[in-house]
Formats: C-alpha cells, structure tokens, sequence
C-alpha cells in the first residue's frame, strides 16, 4: 500500500522554482532516502508534505488523506522532525516527551508505558531529568525522534537528522529507523550521507527541484554511464578546471583524492598527451566501480 | 482544552526557568515603582533659597522663618551679596533669592491698624524673588510656593475679610492637592507594565517557537493554532494580574497613593485591558519571526506609546494636534483614564464606560486582524 504519494508538486518563492513537477511514492513499512545537494528543494517538500507550506499544483495525499484539505486526519499519523533541532532547550528530556504527549492526547498510563518503550531503545532514560540543551548532538536528534514517535505515527517525515552527528549516533540512529521499519512505519528522511543512502529500500536523487532518478541504491549506481578513475594526488582546483575544459572528461574532488569520470566513447588513452601536461602518467590512474556518489554527479553534469 | 493546559503549563516552566524573563516579569514592576516613586520625582522641593533681608525687623525674620519652615526651601549654599544678589543664581547656589525692601514690617503694620492709607497712597510693597529660570520646573514651584507662603503669612496678620493688593492667588488644584507625582505615576506604571508583560513578553515568547522551529513541531501535531495562542498567553495573563496586583499593593501601601473607588471594577477593566494588550501582543508575533524583531517591534508599537501618547508622563491637551489622534488608538490613554478615575476620583463604570467600550472594541479590531494574518501565516 503506498502511504506517500507526491504527484506533480510544483511551488516556487518568486521567480525562484524550489520544486519543480516533483512526483514520489512510498511505500507502507518502507524507508525512503531523499538526497541531493543544498538547495535541491528537500526541505521545501518535506514542509509542503507536512501542511507548512502551501503549494500551486500538484497534490500530495498522506495514507490516503488530501494534505490540502484533510490535514487534521494526517496530524495523528504523521510526525516531522524539522532540520533544526526543534525541541525545548530549558526542558528536560522527560518534560520534552510529556508535552507531546499531552499534545497527542495520551493519557498517564499510556505515556508511562510509551515512555519505558522509548527509553529502551533510545537510551536516553539516563538523561530523563537533563535539559534539551545539555544533551550532545546525537542524543538531542534521538530525543527529538522520540518526540515524535509517542504518537506511534504511520509515517515519519525525518529532514537530515544526522547532519552533523557523530558516526556512532549515526548508526545507532539508524538501528532505529530499521527497527521502526520493521514495526510497519513508513520513513522518509533525507540525508547527505551516502552510506545512509545505501541503508533505504529507496532512494531518490533529488536536483533543482526535480526528481532525477530514483530506485534501489543498486538500481542507481548502475545508472552511471562511463568508467571511473582514482587519482591519488593531492587536487589542485587548477588541474581540475584543466581537466573539466576538455571533452568527454571530468574531474572531481574526493577528500585528498581526485577522480575521474570519462564518457564511454573515450579511451583513458585519448588523453595521454594533456596528463603528462598535468604531472601524471596513465598509470597512476586505476579504474574502480561506480558508487552512488558517482551516478549523482554524472546526473548532475547532465543536468 | 486540556491540550490548552499543557502548552500553559509548559509555558509557564519556560518563565520559571528563565532567569532573564522571570526579571523582567517580577523584578522590573517592583523596580520602577520605586524609581517613579522616589527618584523620577516630579515633587519640586529643596529648592535652594537665599534671602537678603534689608528690613531687619521680627516681621521679616518671621517671613524668612516661614520660607525655611514650609518644607519646599533650604538655605542657599551660600549668602547673596547685597549688590550682586543675582551672582548666587549663576553659580549654582541658589534656586532663588528672596529680597525683602526696607519697610516691610511698617507697611505690614499699616494694613493692620489702617488699611485705609493703603489704598490712598495706592502704594504696593513688593517682594522681590530672583528665579533661576535655566530649570523651570523649580522656578515655576518655586514662584507659586512663594506666593502661597507670603499670601498664608499675611492671612495670619491681616483682618479675615481683608483683600490685599497685588498678591498673587494660588492656583488650586483638585484631586492631588499636593501635587505628589506618585498619585499620578502608580496608576499609571500600571499601565505601562501590563503592557510590557502582556504584549512584550507574549510577543517574544511566540516568535521565539518561531525562531526555533518548534513552532512547526506545533503545527503538525493536532493541535489548531487557537489552541497554541491561547495556551501561550495563559499564563501571562496571571503575571500581568500578578503584576498590576504588586504595583497597586506598593503604590498604595508604600508610597500612600490613594484608592477611593472599587477594586473589582478596577480588576475587571484590568483584565479587558490586558486583553487589548494580549492581542497587540499576537499580532506583533505574527510579523515578527524572531525574537529580537519581536522585542523591537514591541517596544515601538506598545511600551514607547504607552509611555509617551497616554498622558502618563506629558499631558495629551498639550501635545500638536496629530501626537493627539495618535493617543487616542493607543489603548494605555483609555486605562489611564480608567485607572486614575478609580484610584483618585472613585469613578464609577457611569464615567468610565466610554473608555472601557472603546478598549473592547480596540482589542476586538486587533484580534480579527492578528487571527487573519496567523491563518495566512499557516495556509
């Protein structure tokens, strides 16, 4: 059953066009990863998703509700977690969940129980008397999960929860996520970690607004169109504009690397003559398999 | 409505919690009562008075006396100099020189055996009374408790029925009689502190969810945007009654401010003020998206019309003639004029009821456009 359907949304600020005929589905009990780079227009979909942000076409239905004209039936199903940390800062953890709990309507019994669930897999019982604001970055973001779990919502709306969030948390807030999944909740999170990319059932390239390419993680890496090259050498932004002015060539920087992208109907051989201009030979370059990041760059060169 | 509780409750722990709101709230109403109460104190006394007496009579030693022991005058810092009396003045160590001619005790002792003469020779002895103008509060004082001084110690040796040429007749003023600012500054701080709690303070507190994304977080849980308003103000409008309960209580019992009418009435006119205030304060919020906007846009569009366009400070008949439409949509003019006629004139709802309508009917054009603009907001 699909629990988030998106079809042909379109909203613009201006002359600006945020999201531009944007279409996706997703399915029950499934995680969904949006990615794309800064700008791409997720923030703005997951606001209009969650009825904060009007839009002028198209039509986005959460389990099988109109956001448009049935969000107070989408309110109980549904739980957002903004980008910014958005919880209480002066409240304890324990007062953080007690609110929105009274929000959602639960009673005592049922908050304690849900409280002890929470506390369980969170970890975050130990803190249950430390403000918001003196937690660290991970346990802030599992808080405010927490937060919006208490309602045992059908569909999570996650916007980068992991941004900026240590790797350890990271994963562990994904064991939850996986957790929830398999529990029957519907995720959709965005995220500008591949290896999170590769974690969902699917994932949506995201650019301009528009839905480039969407799939398994798998599907999308075997997008990628031409061969890829490793350059261990420390990149010089000169060397790759040099390089990116030639045809059916492309650099980028990776970390303290450099790769290279050539188009199918190129030979490495073609180009012999312009590396040896660049400090390099042919055999310091070895060729290695697309990953996601690759295909992401290609769409986004075709773009 | 229980979701309203919660959002009051949780607001609630927020003031609790920070120390700088719970200042404001708490420790600020109590500090302006005194700084209004003693030091901004429109009361002109201690003014520094030098006297050159030339009769040197028991009359004019009397007359002196009488200046020293009245309570508004002190001695001068220094003496005047019989030729430069005016030099006191411009040193700064007097506020006024009292100069007393010769013959004051004999024109003094005429009118009381034959005022008869007087007007025969149709003479008038004058007191002279350098004022230093440069301040003219105290000048103006000053010149007026001269007078009354001089007309009370000529009452005493004069015949009761006896009219006495060229002696000024002191203005009488009803209501205050001793013209103490307290009588008109308490009521008044009320005013202006209500409206800070309510309108400021709700101000910020609704763009700070705002700023910090927590207002979305409200949205998207089923809660309607009344619900938050409603509980987000809650609990300021206890700390407003709270407030103007604390003033009222120092006002009356510290500072001896008078309260002739009702309490409940005043209570009651209280509360459909902060109403008035209560919206200003939503509507400011829903322009502001955070919380310094918040905080300067209600300074310009309450605290500073409260404080300027009500008549607490400057009198609004004064004032240029478009400062005077200003003052009349801005709601501390009305509860001014509520609060000042309970308090000092024990008016009634017969006198006050224009004021209190035209309140309500502010407070009701400012919910219906803060109402529409928060819906857009939302859509």
């Amino acid at each position: 059953m699909r629990l988030v359907e998106i079809h042909d949304l379109c909203r613009s600020y201006g002359a600006i066009t945020a999201v531009n005929n944007f279409s996706l589905t997703a399915e029950r009990a499934t995680i969904v990863a949006l990615v794309g780079p800064d700008g791409a227009g997720k923030t703005t979909l997951f606001r209009a998703a969650c009825g904060l942000l009007g839009f002028e076409t198209g039509s986005i239905t959460i389990a099988g509700f109109d956001v448009k004209t049935q969000f107070n039936h989408i309110k109980p199903l549904l739980g957002y977690m903004p980008q910014n940390f958005s919880l209480y800062p002066d409240l304890s953890v324990e007062e953080n969940l007690s609110f929105y709990a009274g929000l959602f309507g639960l009673n005592r019994t049922d908050f304690n129980q849900k409280k002890k669930y929470l506390y369980d897999f969170s970890n975050l019982g130990q803190f249950a008397d430390r403000r918001a604001e003196a937690l660290s970055g991970g346990m802030k973001q599992k808080l405010a999960l927490c937060c919006n779990l208490i309602h045992d919502p059908q569909v999570l709306i996650l916007d980068e929860p992991t941004t900026g969030v240590d790797p350890l948390s990271r994963r562990q807030f994904w064991d939850i996520l996986k957790k929830l999944r398999h529990d029957g909740s519907t995720i959709i999170v965005s995220t500008p970690y591949m290896d999170e990319v590769a974690l969902a059932d699917k994932s949506v390239f995201i650019f301009n607004g528009k839905n480039m390419a969407e799939g398994t993680p798998d599907k999308l890496t075997a997008l990628f169109n031409g061969r890829v090259y490793r350059l261990d050498m420390v990149p010089d932004i000169n060397q790759i504009e040099s390089i990116n002015a030639l045809r059916g060539i492309s650099a980028r920087r990776f970390g303290s690397s450099m790769r290279l992208y050539i188009k199918p109907e190129r030979e490495i051989a073609d180009y012999r003559a312009a590396f040896s201009q660049f400090g390099f030979s042919e055999n310091d370059l070895r060729e290695i398999r697309p990953e996601l990041e690759d295909t992401f760059i290609q769409l986004m060169e075709q773009a | 409505m229980s979701k309203v509780g919660h959002i009051a409750r949780k607001e609630f722990r927020h003031i609790l919690r920070d120390s700088r709101s719970l200042l404001i709230a708490i420790l600020m109403p109590i500090l302006m009562t005194f700084l209004y109460g003693y030091a901004v104190n429109l009361d002109i006394k201690n003014i520094k008075l030098a006297v050159l007496d030339h009769d040197r009579t028991f009359e004019s030693r009397e007359l002196v006396n009488k200046y020293y022991n009245s309570g508004y005058f002190h001695y001068a810092e220094r003496e005047p100099s019989p030729s430069d009396p005016e030099r006191v003045l411009k040193t700064g160590h007097a506020n006024a020189v009292l100069i007393i001619k010769p013959g004051f005790s004999k024109t003094i002792e005429t009118i009381r055996t034959n005022p008869a003469n007087l007007f025969v020779n149709s003479e008038v002895y004058d007191i002279g009374l350098l004022l230093d103008g440069s301040d003219a509060n105290v000048a103006a004082a000053a010149g007026s408790y001269a007078a009354i001084i001089v007309n009370e110690y000529l009452a005493s040796h004069l015949p009761p029925d006896m009219e006495f040429p060229g002696v000024e007749i002191s203005k009488q003023v009803l209501y205050n009689p001793d013209l103490k600012s307290s009588h008109f500054f308490v009521p008044g701080l009320i005013a202006i502190i209500l409206m800070m709690i309510s309108a400021l303070l709700t101000s910020i507190t609704i763009a700070r969810e705002k700023e910090t994304g927590t207002m979305e977080q409200l949205l998207t849980s089923p809660v309607t945007p009344r619900q938050i308003i409603i509980g987000k103000v809650l609990p300021y409008i206890g700390l407003a009654f709270f407030d103007g309960i604390l003033i009222l209580f120092f006002g009356v019992f510290h500072f001896g401010v008078p309260f002739s009418g009702s309490i409940i009435l005043l209570l009651f006119f209280m509360g459909i003020y902060i109403a008035a205030a209560l919206s200003l304060g939503v509507l400011i919020s829903t322009i502001a998206k955070t919380q310094q906007v918040a905080m300067m846009a209600a300074m310009i569009m309450t605290v500073l019309p409260s404080v300027m366009l009500s008549g607490f400070i400057f009198e609004i008949k004064n004032m240029p003639y478009f400062l005077q439409l200003l003052t009349r949509i801005v709601p501390a003019t009305y509860f001014l004029q509520i609060i000042r006629g309970i308090m000092l004139k024990s008016s009634g709802l017969a006198e006050l009821w224009l004021q209190a309508a035209t309140l309500i009917l502010i407070t009701v054009a400012l919910l219906a456009i803060a109402t529409k603009r928060f819906k857009l907001k939302i859509g």
